[in-house]
């Protein structure tokens, strides 16, 4: 559904060249939901907007949806939707007729996009809304009505940028739900950006993680996690000292960090080491008052990966804004 | 087909606000009127308009900085499209990037003639007379000027992306070319340098095209000059939105 190679943007900023996007290659196969995780700045949002015809790549080339996006972009544009990060619908509009409109611009007669707007409106839980002003929905609605928009000429394959940023948790589950449920009933691959660990978690069948305008891993989210070297124990004790230098012995053991009473490090199946480890700090005299293990997150893949946490990098990497 | 469609879907979308708050189209021509009422009677004491009416010399004066002064601000509707995701959502669909302007315009010149058939009933009650076929002319003219200042000002705001960098610009080119079109008195009252600047303003060949038309002469070398420059003025203006909407938006 769609194939990239080596596609680069480099954009020109008061005569500074800023290298965007440095060579991504990736594959998309139909049917499939795949995430694009990073940070801010990234690149992920350059290169949908690139696969989306809004920005011209500096090199590379790329298929998507069976149409070259270089030499055929109404090819791309009719069979692709599109969900920005910003909300594609006039506030100064009413729902209905702005979703018509929309449709008839795919060239969908006046007829079919207003059946295409009623039975869409049911699924995405916004019926009832047609005749209000879409400057009065609420943050979720509006989302949804953003994702309606972008599927309106049943495209093969949509691109979502940032879907669930700023929305509150319970409208973020809903929306993943509509997404999985785009997949489910109409076969629509979906190719979406975002720098939540969870929603690439909970939706995503593959994840490709960017960093500073290159693909640094790819794999599902249980895949990426075994790239971390185990899970995190972490030891609450009374001598924390002696309990590092146990978990030192433990077989695997790595990363091991003292912090106050407490001992963290990691050991490859941290379940079933735990109660070997208990029996080695008994016999070393040391008494525990807690322990937890936690599995790896995408956190921790993606400090393993760049060695800086996903939390940390909104502010890293200077880009600027864009239009 | 396809073409006349999507701009058609464009400037019925651009249109609909318009229609829900009727009230600002009358505010929008109220500048006009109010010259038409507080300034024009003071013509009559000139020798402005030795030969013809006062009113016949001053309002297509008028209408000409009622088109100007409504199209020039059209670029001000783009920016909040550019900002909150409205434009980027329609440039996704496969629709002509022409369409996406040229509808948004027609909105704008739309909304100008109807402000300007205001204008021109207001004037009528005042005393200014002028038979329907040059009238329909004269808006003609007027139409095809407003397109070319709606897609300048369409493109100044792609440029510069920014209201408030736009407003200084827009207000910053209308108010000199209204002034040397001498819309409001004759330019031939004004020093010779004045005068020869205000040649090279395009817009006063429109005026006095205008002025001919309303006057009955629609054949004068004057109505041709001012028609070839308006159509220039057009295609000109046109190219370059189109041009710089597909180099700043891909």
């Amino acid at each position: 559904m769609i194939k990239v190679r080596g596609l680069t943007k480099t954009f020109n900023v008061k005569g500074f060249e800023i290298p965007a996007v440095r060579g991504v290659d990736l594959d998309v196969a139909p049917g499939e939901i795949v995430g694009f995780l990073g940070p801010n700045g990234a690149g992920k949002t350059t290169t949908l907007r690139m696969l989306s015809t809004l920005l011209t790549p500096t090199s590379g080339e790329a298929i998507v949806a069976g149409c070259d996006l270089l030499t055929d972009q109404d090819g791309v544009r009719q069979r692709i939707g599109y969900v920005g990060q910003g909300s594609g619908a006039g506030p100064e509009y009413r729902v209905a007729e702005e979703l018509v409109t929309h449709g008839r611009l795919y060239g969908l007669s006046s007829v079919e996009s207003k059946e295409r707007v009623s039975s869409l409106l049911k699924r995405f839980d916004l019926e009832g809304a047609e005749d209000k002003m879409i400057g009065a929905l609420s943050g979720g609605q509006k989302r949804r009505l953003d994702i309606v928009m972008g599927v309106m000429h049943r495209p093969q394959l949509v691109f979502l940028d940032e879907p669930s940023t700023g929305l509150d948790p319970h409208s973020r589950s809903n929306l993943w739900d509509h997404v999985r449920a785009m997949r489910e009933q109409d076969g629509t691959t979906v190719f979406l950006t975002t720098h939540y660990l969870d929603e690439a978690d909970a939706l995503c069948d593959r994840i490709l993680v960017i960093d500073a305008g290159a693909i640094v891993a790819e794999g599902t989210a249980d895949e990426l996690k075994q790239k971390v070297n185990g899970d995190l124990v972490s030891v609450e004790s009374s001598s924390p000292e002696v309990a590092a230098e146990v978990a030192a012995k433990a077989p695997g053991a790595g990363e091991i960090v003292v912090e106050g009473p407490v001992v963290r490090f990691r050991i490859p199946r941290g379940d079933s080491a735990l109660p070997g480890l208990l029996r080695d700090f008994d016999q070393a005299g040391v008494v525990v008052q807690s322990i937890q293990t936690n599995r790896p997150t995408l956190d921790d893949v993606f400090l393993t990966l760049t060695g800086r946490s996903l939390r940390d990098t909104d502010a890293a990497t200077p880009m600027p804004a864009f239009q | 087909m396809r073409f006349i469609q999507e701009t058609w879907l464009t400037f019925v979308r651009a249109f609909r606000p318009a229609l829900r708050s009727p009230g600002a189209l009358i505010a929008g021509a109220l500048v006009p009127l109010l010259y038409l009422v507080l300034f024009g009677p003071l013509l009559g004491q000139t020798k402005a308009a030795e030969g013809v009416g006062s009113w016949q010399w001053f309002v297509p004066g008028m209408l000409i900085q009622l088109t100007l002064f409504i199209t020039v601000n059209a670029g001000f509707t783009l920016i909040p499209d550019t900002r909150s995701g409205v434009l980027e959502r329609m440039r996704v669909t496969p629709v002509s990037r022409v369409a996406l302007l040229l509808g948004r315009v027609m909105k704008d010149v739309v909304l100008l003639l109807v402000q300007a058939a205001m204008l021109v009933a207001l004037a009528v009650a005042l005393g200014f007379r002028a038979p329907v076929l040059p009238m329909v002319v004269a808006f003609a003219m007027l139409a095809i000027v407003g397109v070319a200042v709606g897609f300048i000002s369409y493109g100044l705001a792609m440029k510069l992306k920014h209201e408030f960098l736009l407003a200084p610009v827009v207000s910053g080119l209308a108010v000199p070319v209204m002034l040397l079109s001498g819309v409001l008195l004759p330019m031939d009252f004004g020093p010779a340098w004045l005068y020869a600047i205000s040649r090279a303003n395009p817009l006063t060949h429109v005026v006095d095209a205008e002025r001919a038309i309303v006057a009955g002469d629609l054949t004068s070398t004057t109505v041709l000059v001012g028609a070839a420059v308006a159509v220039g003025l057009f295609v000109l203006s046109m190219g370059w939105a189109v041009r710089t909407f597909r180099k700043e938006y891909a």
